[in-house]
Parts: C-alpha cells; sequence; structure tokens
C-alpha cells in the first residue's frame, strides 16, 4: 500500500489525495479517471484494466448509459461496445445510398463485426461528441462476408467471445484504420462494408467517419494518455486498482518526468531483443501477459494443461532490450513463473507468460509499478510528436 | 491467392514465393524441392485469406481457434496447435503477422524459424 500512495504522491503533487475521478472543488485536474483491474463481467479475467465510460446518444445528456468492464486497450484505436449489453439507441451510420455502414474490425486472435454509429462519449469528465463507435453483433446484423471470416479468426461479439462489455481503445493511431480505408478499389484492406438486401461489399470510409481514438476528440489532453498501475507481488493478488491520464504534458500530473520516449516504425512497432533473438515488439495493454519467443529459444518449458503458457520449474528472473527507431534503448527486467502453480482466484498476475515465435507482446503485466505513456499520431507532446511509446 | 508475385528465393532444400495483395498484405510461401508448401508466413494491415492459404486446414484452425478464444485464458497472439498444422497469429491493428506451417513436411535441416 505505502508503495501506491508514494506513486501518487510523486507524480500528482498538486493534487489532493483523493480517490481518482472524484468530482472535486476547482483546481483539481479532471483529467484522471480509476482503472479497475479485477475479474470483470466474464467473472474470470486476469490481467485486464477496466474503465466505465458514459454513452448518449449524439446531443442528449440524459437517456444516457454508464457502463464499466471496458476493456482499456493501447493496441487499438476506437470504442467499442457489445450490442448485447447497450441499452442506449444510437443513430446507425449510412452511406450517402443509404446502405448501413457495418465494420470487420480485426484483432490478433478474432474481429468484432459490428455497424459503425454515432455517439457523445464521456470518460470522466472528459467528452468526445459525435463520435464514431462501433456497436459490436445484434440480431438485426447481417451475416458477415467472407473476406471478413477468412482470417479463420473468432467472431468477438458476445461477452463469452469478447471477454468484456466494450473495448475503449486508446492507442498510438487517430482512428481504427486510417488512410488505408478511405481509398476505393483492391488497395482498401477491406475492413469498412456498406450492407444493404444485397449483401456487403467493401466500401471507402473517409477518417472522420471512422471510430476514433476518443482521447484525439477532446477538446483539451488529447495527445496521449498514461496508464499508471501499481506494483503487485510476485504472486499476484485479488484485484487492484490503477489510474489512466488523459493528456501527456498538459496539465500538472501527467508529464513525462523521468520516462524514457520510444519512438517507433509505421506500425507502431518497437524491436526487442531477447539473447541473440531480436524481433518486433509492441506495448499492450490488451493481452494479458509477456507473450514471446518459445520453448526452443528460451528453454523454458510449456504448461501441461496448456501450451499458451510458460511453467518453468521455478520462477525464472528473465531480461529483454528495447529499441526504438530513435535509438533509445532500455533494458526491461521481469519474471516468469508457472502459470499452472499462480492462483485461479487473482486476477492481477504480474509474472504470467507464453510463447509466440515472432513478435514480443509486452501485456500488461509490463505496466504494473509503471506509468506507461502512448502518443497518439501526429500530436505535439513535450516529449515529441506522436506515436510514440514512453516509460 | 490474388497478388502479384514479387520475388522467389531460396536455397538448396526450399523456395520462397513472395506475394503482395493490391491492399499491401505480404504472403510468403514456403515451397520444398518436390513442389510442396510446407509453410506460409503474411504480414500487414489486415489478415491474408487464411481459406484459400491453409485449404483443407481452414475448417480446424477455426474450430480450435474459437475454442481457445472461448476458454479465455490467454488473451494475446494466437497459437493454434492441431499437432500436423500449426497456424500463429500476432500483432495488433494496422500490423499483423503470422505464419502456418506443417511440421512433418518441413525439409530436413530447415528449422521452423526459415518460416517468417
Amino acid at each position: 500500500m505505502n508503495r501506491i500512495i508514494i506513486g501518487l504522491l510523486l507524480f500528482a503533487q498538486q493534487v489532493a489525495p483523493q480517490s481518482c475521478g472524484s468530482s472535486s472543488s476547482s483546481g483539481t485536474v479532471q483529467n484522471v479517471v480509476p482503472l479497475a483491474l479485477n475479474v470483470g463481467p466474464t467473472g474470470n479475467s486476469f490481467n485486464v484494466a477496466f474503465a466505465t465510460v458514459t454513452i448518449c446518444p449524439p446531443g442528449q445528456s440524459t437517456n444516457c448509459q454508464s457502463l464499466g468492464g471496458v476493456l482499456v486497450d493501447t493496441g487499438s484505436s476506437g470504442l467499442r461496445i457489445l450490442s448485447s449489453v447497450l441499452t442506449v439507441s444510437l443513430p446507425r451510420q449510412t452511406t450517402s445510398a443509404g446502405a448501413r455502414v457495418v465494420e470487420c474490425f480485426p484483432f490478433q486472435d478474432g474481429y468484432t463485426w459490428g455497424s459503425v454509429a454515432t455517439a457523445d462519449i464521456t470518460i470522466g469528465s472528459k467528452h468526445a461528441t459525435n463520435m464514431p463507435v462501433q456497436i459490436v453483433g445484434g440480431s438485426d446484423l447481417p451475416a458477415a462476408p467472407d473476406s471478413c471470416t477468412s482470417s479463420g479468426t473468432t467472431s468477438e461479439d458476445t461477452l463469452d467471445t469478447l471477454g468484456a462489455n466494450g473495448v475503449l481503445g486508446i492507442g498510438l493511431f487517430r482512428q481504427d484504420c486510417g488512410a488505408a480505408c478511405t481509398f476505393s478499389g483492391s488497395s482498401n484492406p477491406g475492413i469498412y462494408y456498406a450492407c444493404s438486401t444485397g449483401g456487403c461489399q467493401v466500401t471507402p470510409q473517409p477518417l472522420a467517419q471512422q471510430p476514433q481514438n476518443p482521447v484525439w476528440t477532446f477538446a483539451s489532453d488529447n495527445n496521449g494518455v498514461a496508464i499508471q498501475l501499481p506494483s503487485v507481488p510476485a504472486a499476484g493478488e485479488t484485484q487492484a486498482t490503477g489510474m489512466l491520464f488523459f493528456g501527456i504534458g498538459t496539465q500538472s500530473n501527467n508529464g513525462l518526468g523521468s520516462a524514457a520516449v520510444f519512438t517507433l516504425d509505421a506500425d507502431g512497432n518497437l524491436v526487442t531483443k531477447f539473447g541473440q533473438t531480436s524481433v518486433k515488439g509492441f506495448i499492450d495493454s490488451g493481452s494479458n501477459g509477456y507473450y514471446f519467443l518459445d520453448t526452443a529459444t528460451t528453454q523454458i518449458p510449456t504448461c501441461a494443461s496448456s501450451k499458451d503458457f510458460y511453467c518453468p520449474s521455478t520462477t525464472l528472473s528473465l531480461s529483454a532490450t528495447n529499441v526504438g527507431v530513435n535509438g533509445k534503448s532500455s533494458t526491461v527486467n521481469f519474471g516468469i513463473a508457472n502459470a499452472d502453480a499462480l492462483s485461479s482466484t487473482f486476477s492481477v498476475l504480474p509474472q504470467i507468460g507464453g510463447p509466440f515465435a515472432s513478435t514480443f507482446d509486452w501485456g500488461l503485466p509490463f505496466f504494473y509499478g509503471r506509468i506507461v505513456f502512448t502518443a497518439i499520431e501526429g500530436q505535439s507532446t513535450p516529449g515529441g510528436v506522436g506515436p510514440y511509446f514512453a516509460y | 491467392m490474388q497478388g502479384a508475385l514479387r520475388q522467389i528465393t531460396g536455397g538448396n532444400a526450399f523456395t520462397v514465393h513472395e506475394m503482395q495483395s493490391a491492399s499491401g498484405i505480404v504472403v510468403r510461401e514456403y515451397v520444398s524441392t518436390a513442389g510442396t508448401v510446407f509453410g506460409v508466413a503474411w504480414q500487414g494491415a489486415t489478415f491474408p485469406n487464411l481459406r484459400q492459404l491453409l485449404g483443407p486446414h481452414f475448417v480446424r484452425f477455426q474450430q480450435e481457434a474459437d475454442r481457445l478464444v472461448r476458454a479465455r485464458k490467454r488473451r494475446g497472439p494466437l497459437n493454434v496447435d492441431l499437432g500436423d498444422v500449426i497456424v500463429q497469429s500476432s500483432g495488433h491493428p494496422r500490423s499483423f503477422t503470422g505464419r502456418a506451417y506443417l511440421p512433418g513436411l518441413i525439409p530436413q535441416g530447415v528449422g521452423i524459424d526459415a518460416i517468417r
């Protein structure tokens, strides 16, 4: 507990010690919301940071829904809400020809198929007005076309498959797809579709109509975010609380301090070196462990219960080095415990990891005991113009 | 797959056919001297057509990927090990990478890390 309090005092010197996100007298900074690390709406999440968002029809401040259990994701941009939990009626986007705009948005282990709609969103005290969002799933949707299902991955359109009530994508990019989706023809990656009785056809989608990174649309504190999570005992904890700060260097509580800036390649990756191996690395609060390499390279066996996790006989102290495109280099020490020996009731597990050969995924455990900044593309910050990670 | 054949490289044991789709997805096929495709690797802002690339293995991949996601243990890169076929998918929106290979068909002396 002492460590958490000290962290807060150092990081937010001019803020009276009080719970994150509480309303307060003038002079208190209003750019922070709490993050809940717990089992979440499915009852079995671990290493997931959840936030609460308020969803209103555009232009309304009543008839709104306050929705918790929304996964905070630095790996994507855009707000996505399960149709099955949404209680607010939001206007659906249509093309000029009157077709519904439906999106097939890919993640590394699945996709979300659902309508693009417009909403006013409030997160803490920050407002995003008339913002495109995705409503995932729903009985009134046409079937996802072959070009969407050909990834072979799972449609994450239920609580069961998505693992959360929604995804709050507050990552590196301003929109979820970007320029590539604005073009007609075969260069279009095929994420947005115009759906009518005749079926769904890939459609170009102007940037302003794509689901937006909500932070970029805020009137202020809109150049990125900082996620601060507490240090956690090695064996883990039942639950924890962290903080999500909006803006980088825009208030007294969100400066970079001693954090180092790592610039990224055009896809949002840096380089991670583990021993002799060098792979693409990315920092992703939407992943729930350290996922890297394989048994052959690391000599760490996988678990009898699952090849998805490492099970060394005793906890290993490991290190890897992140290198930004700017040449900034830093070594990260982390632990990997025997995943099968970890508590099944803890939702915070700092030493869980598993194999993946060609990339180094720094999931949520990387954030424990750190302040991790995500700067949005094209936005100015005291550390330079985004996109970058800093920690 | 639909796409321009960019180059063919390789050595004694296998050839790599690299293709790029109009939307910028790069797919590399690893072909043994006997003409068998023993592996594919891809990278791009979205996935390639795995239904096409995996052929008869696609449905089993789809089913196992679904089972893993519903078990909801790991949130992260997808590692589907069917024994005779391995399919791996990683990345984040704007940058996906992955590969699929048939361990039993990898030519002698060729390591798995050649498929990337």
